[in-house]
C-alpha cells in the first residue's frame, strides 16, 4: 500500500535539516550543513553524503569523514565457529590473551579494513575466545563492535528522541528532567491540539518543543519567559514545519503583574514607552549628525566627495534607525498578541519546568487558566513543590493535587538471561499536578471571585446576628 | 464537550467528571431532567449541571459539594466502569511518547479492554489522525464503541470485533504505531508488522510477566525489528503531611546545676520540631507490566 515514490518525499534527508545522529545509545541533535565538520562519538565527518538518502538509513564514515550508506544486513556475529567453553575456571586475567598490539590494530585500520574485519583479526588472535562461554563471546563481539564500528544512523528528531539525548548528553541544561518524567508532563497537562498552552520553562527549550510536537501545530502556546528573550535552541532541535511558528507567542514574565492588574496597556502606555525610546534614539541622530556637521563646516578643508560621503553615512544612519523602528514595532505587535491571548484568563493549560522557585511562578501564571484545566509543575528538588502545594491548598481554586515521582528501570531481555539492567537513573525529578477549579460560590452570585476564607467570614456574622 | 476539546459550559448530552475527592470520582452523562445519586446527596442535571461552567462547585442535597471537570483521558481512567484491568496514567503517558505519537498519527490497538488507553491515543492523535482498535470480546467491543460515540470521538476510530493473533487488524501498511496488551503478543507481531507503514514505525508490547517478554523480544527480533528495550515504570506519590518531632531531653549537665526552683519552672510540654514533609502511601502498586519498545525499519 501507498507505494509510490512521492511518498517517500517527506522521508529524505535534505540539505538544512535538523536531524539526529545516532550511535548505540548515543544521540546527537545537528543542522545538515554543506561540508560542515560534524564532531561525534570521536570521529569527524562530513554530513553531505546522506543528502537524498533516506531517514533510518545507517552510514559508514569512510576516510575523508565521507558517508556511505551501509550495505544492508550483515550484522551477523562475525565468528560462526560455535566452539565455546562451559566457564570461566581456567581464564585467567593476564592481559597477554590479546596478540595484536595497539598497533597492530591501528595498522589495520589504516589498511581501511572495517569495523567488522578489525574484531574478526581480534577474535582469531585472542587466545582465550575459544574458552569463553557462548554468552561472554557474544558479549566480547559486542563491545568490540562498539569500539572499532564506525557506522551513525540518521534519524528525523521526535520528542523521545530529543528527551533522550539531552538527558543522556546535558542532563544540566533540561534541570536533569528524565524523559519519562516528561511524558507524564506532557499527559497530565492533556496537552492535546487545539488547545491553548502556558508554558514556563528553562530547559533549553525541550519542553516546549515536545508541547509544540503534541499540539501538532493547532491551537496556540504562549512561551513565558525569564530576562531578555525566550530561549528556543531545543525547539529549533525538533525541526517544525514552518506553520507550527506561527502558533507560538511569547510573553516577558515581568510584565505579568501588570497584565494581572490590569495595568499593561500595549496599545496605547507601551508603544509610547518605545516611542520614547524611539524618538530619543532619533534626537540622539540629528544632534550627533549636527555636531559632526559643525565639524565639517569648521573644518576648511571639505572636499565634494566627502560631502557625498556625508550623506550616504546620514541615509545609512536613517535606515538603520528605520530598521529598529519596525523591529520594535514588530516586537510590540507580538507583545499585545501574547497578552491578548492570556487577557481572557482562559487558557487550557499550564507547564513549569525551570531552575526558579517554581512556587511564585505557579501561583502567578495559574490566574491564567481557565477552571477545570489541568496544569503540571516540574522541579528537580521536592521541597519547593510541597511549598507550592501547601500555597494551593491555603488559597483554594485547585482539586486533584498530587506530588509524584517515576521510577523507572530498563531491562536485559536475552534468553535465560533476563534481569534488570545493572545501572539505573536514581531519580528524575518531582512533579506537582492539579485541576483548577472555579472559585466563586456554589451559587452563580457575581464575576468577583470570592476567596476560600469567605465561609470563615459568614460563620463570624452569624454568631454575631 | 468533546475528549478531544474542551469546553466552557456543560451542555445537555455532555459527559461530565464529578469529582467527590482525591480517591473518587465518577463520569456523568448529563441529560436534562437526570438525577446523580452521590454519597453527598442527589445532583440535578437541569439545575445544577446544565448551563454551569466546567469546574464549578455543586451543592448536593445532602448539603456535600462536588465540583463538576471537564472530562480528560486521565479523568476517565480514574472514574471508567472497568470491564477488564486497565492501563493506567503513569503506563500511557511513558507508552505515548515512547510510540511518538502526536497530531495525525495511525495508531493500531489491541486489545481494546475498557478504553483506557485508547481515549489517551485519541487525545494526542486527533484531529487527523486515526485509530484502529482490536478486541476479540464482543460485549466489551459493542460497549467502547458506544462510548466513543458518547465522548464525541467516534470520527477519529474504527472498533474491530476479531482477534488479532489470527486476523490482524484488518489495515495492512498504514500504522505509524501498533500497541499490544494481548495473552500473547508474540503471535501479533507479524501482524503488526503487517499493520505499519513501509516507513517504519514504532510498537509497544505491555506484559506482565517476563516470560511473556522473553517470547515477545525473541519474535520481535525475528521479524527484524530494531531498537528493542524493555523497561518498566512506576509512580511514586508523595503525600504532603506536616509532622511534629519532639525532641529528647538528656537532662541538665550535673556540673552547672540549677538550684530546685528552676527546674521544676521547666516547660510542661516537651520542645518539639514541627515541618511540612511527604510520606509514602502505605501501599503502592509495585508492579504494573514490562513495556517493550521497539522500532520496525523500512522494508
Amino acid at each position: 500500500m501507498a507505494d509510490n515514490g512521492d511518498d517517500d518525499h517527506e522521508y529524505k534527508i535534505k540539505e538544512g535539516d535538523y536531524i539526529v545522529l545516532k550511535r548505540g545509545e548515543i544521540f546527537k541533535a545537528v543542522q545538515i550543513v554543506q561540508k560542515k565538520k560534524i564532531i561525534f562519538e570521536k570521529q569527524w565527518f562530513f554530513l553531505d553524503g546522506a543528502v537524498g538518502h533516506l531517514y533510518g538509513t545507517t552510514f559508514e564514515i569512510a576516510s575523508g569523514g565521507i558517508l556511505q550508506p551501509q550495505k544492508p544486513k550483515n550484522t551477523e556475529s562475525p565468528s560462526d565457529s560455535k566452539e565455546a567453553g562451559t566457564d570461566n575456571r581456567n581464564i585467567v586475567d593476564d592481559g597477554k590473551s590479546q596478540k595484536l598490539t595497539r598497533d597492530d590494530i591501528e595498522t589495520l585500520k589504516e589498511q581501511g579494513l572495517k569495523g567488522q574485519e578489525i574484531i574478526q583479526q581480534l577474535i582469531e588472535n585472542s587466545s582465550t575466545f575459544r574458552d569463553k562461554t557462548g554468552y561472554a563471546q557474544d558479549k566480547y563481539i559486542k563491545k568490540k563492535k562498539k569500539k572499532y564500528e564506525n557506522t551513525v544512523t540518521i534519524l528525523k528528531p521526535s520528542c523521545r528522541i530529543l528527551a533522550m539525548m539531552y538527558h543522556g548528553r546535558e542532563p544540566g541544561k533540561i534541570c536533569h528532567l528524565r524523559y519519562d518524567t516528561l511524558a507524564q508532563m506532557l499527559t497530565l497537562a492533556n496537552i492535546h491540539a487545539g488547545s491553548k498552552i502556558l508554558v514556563f520553562e528553562t530547559c533549553a527549550g525541550l519542553v516546549l518543543g515536545a508541547i509544540m510536537e503534541r499540539m501538532g501545530g493547532y491551537g496556540s502556546v504562549v512561551q513565558m519567559y525569564p530576562g531578555g528573550g525566550p530561549v528556543r535552541a531545543g525547539v529549533e532541535s525538533f525541526g517544525f514545519p514552518a506553520h507550527f511558528l506561527d502558533t507560538l507567542h511569547e510573553f516577558p514574565i515581568c510584565h505579568v503583574s501588570a497584565l494581572l492588574a490590569g495595568t499593561l496597556d500595549v496599545t496605547a502606555r507601551d508603544p509610547t514607552a518605545d516611542e520614547k525610546q524611539l524618538s530619543t534614539a532619533a534626537e540622539e541622530d540629528p544632534n550627533q549628525t549636527q555636531a559632526e556637521e559643525q565639524n565639517m563646516e569648521t573644518d576648511t578643508a571639505v572636499g565634494a566627495g566627502q560631502d557625498q560621503e556625508q550623506q550616504e553615512k546620514e541615509k545609512r544612519r536613517e535606515a538603520k534607525a528605520q530598521e529598529k523602528k519596525v523591529k520594535l514595532e514588530e516586537k510590540r505587535k507580538r507583545l499585545a498578541a501574547a497578552a491578548a491571548l492570556l487577557e481572557g484568563r482562559n487558557a487550557d493549560g499550564l507547564v513549569i519546568a525551570s531552575r526558579f522557585h517554581p512556587s511564585p511562578v505557579l501561583l502567578g501564571l495559574i490566574r491564567f487558566l481557565s477552571p477545570s484545566r489541568p496544569f503540571v509543575v516540574y522541579s528537580q528538588y521536592k521541597e519547593p513543590l510541597i511549598e507550592c502545594y501547601t500555597k494551593l491548598k491555603e488559597e483554594g481554586g485547585t482539586v486533584n493535587l498530587r506530588l509524584t515521582d517515576t521510577w523507572m528501570r530498563h531491562y536485559q531481555v536475552l534468553p535465560n538471561r533476563t534481569h534488570p539492567v545493572l545501572l539505573m537513573s536514581g531519580g528524575g525529578g518531582y512533579l506537582l499536578s492539579g485541576i483548577t477549579v472555579a472559585t466563586d460560590g456554589p451559587k452563580p452570585a457575581g464575576p468577583q471571585q470570592s476567596e476560600e476564607p469567605a465561609p470563615k467570614k459568614l460563620k463570624l456574622n452569624h454568631t454575631e446576628g | 464537550m468533546s475528549f478531544v476539546e474542551y469546553s466552557d459550559v456543560i451542555r445537555d448530552g455532555d459527559v461530565a467528571i464529578v469529582y467527590l475527592n482525591h480517591t473518587s470520582a465518577m463520569p456523568v452523562k448529563v441529560q436534562q431532567g437526570a438525577q446523580t445519586q452521590t454519597r453527598y446527596g442527589v445532583i440535578r442535571h437541569s439545575t445544577d449541571l446544565i448551563g454551569r461552567r466546567y469546574g464549578s462547585k455543586v451543592t448536593c442535597s445532602k448539603g456535600g459539594w462536588v465540583h463538576v471537570l471537564h472530562p480528560t483521558p486521565e479523568l476517565w481512567t480514574v472514574s471508567l466502569p472497568h470491564r477488564t484491568q486497565i492501563l493506567y496514567t503513569t503506563d500511557i503517558a511513558t507508552i505515548t511518547m515512547m510510540l511518538e505519537l502526536k497530531p495525525g498519527s495511525v495508531v493500531c490497538e489491541s486489545g481494546t479492554g475498557s478504553g483506557s488507553l485508547s481515549h489517551a491515543i485519541l487525545r494526542t492523535v486527533a484531529p487527523s489522525g486515526h485509530l484502529h482498535t482490536v478486541e476479540f470480546h464482543q460485549q466489551r467491543a459493542e460497549k467502547v464503541a458506544e462510548e466513543f460515540r458518547e465522548h464525541r470521538v467516534d470520527h477519529l476510530v474504527t472498533v474491530r470485533n476479531q482477534d488479532v493473533c489470527r486476523d490482524g487488524f484488518g489495515v495492512t501498511g498504514v500504522a505509524d504505531a501498533v500497541f499490544l496488551d494481548i495473552p500473547s503478543p508474540w503471535e501479533a507481531v507479524p501482524h503488526a508488522k503487517a499493520a505499519m507503514k513501509r516507513q517504519g514505525g514504532r510498537l509497544c508490547s505491555f506484559s506482565p510477566c517476563i516470560e511473556q517478554v522473553q517470547r515477545t523480544c525473541q519474535a520481535l527480533a525475528d521479524q527484524d525489528f530494531e531498537e528493542i528495550s524493555t523497561l518498566e515504570v512506576l509512580l511514586r506519590v508523595h503525600d504532603v503531611r506536616t509532622v511534629s518531632l519532639p525532641l529528647p531531653d538528656f537532662g541538665q549537665d550535673s556540673s552547672t546545676r540549677d538550684p530546685p526552683s528552676d527546674s521544676t519552672a521547666a516547660p510542661p510540654n516537651p520542645p518539639a520540631v514541627t515541618l511540612k514533609t511527604t510520606t509514602p502511601p502505605r501501599e503502592i502498586p509495585g508492579h504494573t507490566g514490562y513495556l517493550t519498545f521497539a522500532t520496525k525499519p523500512r522494508t
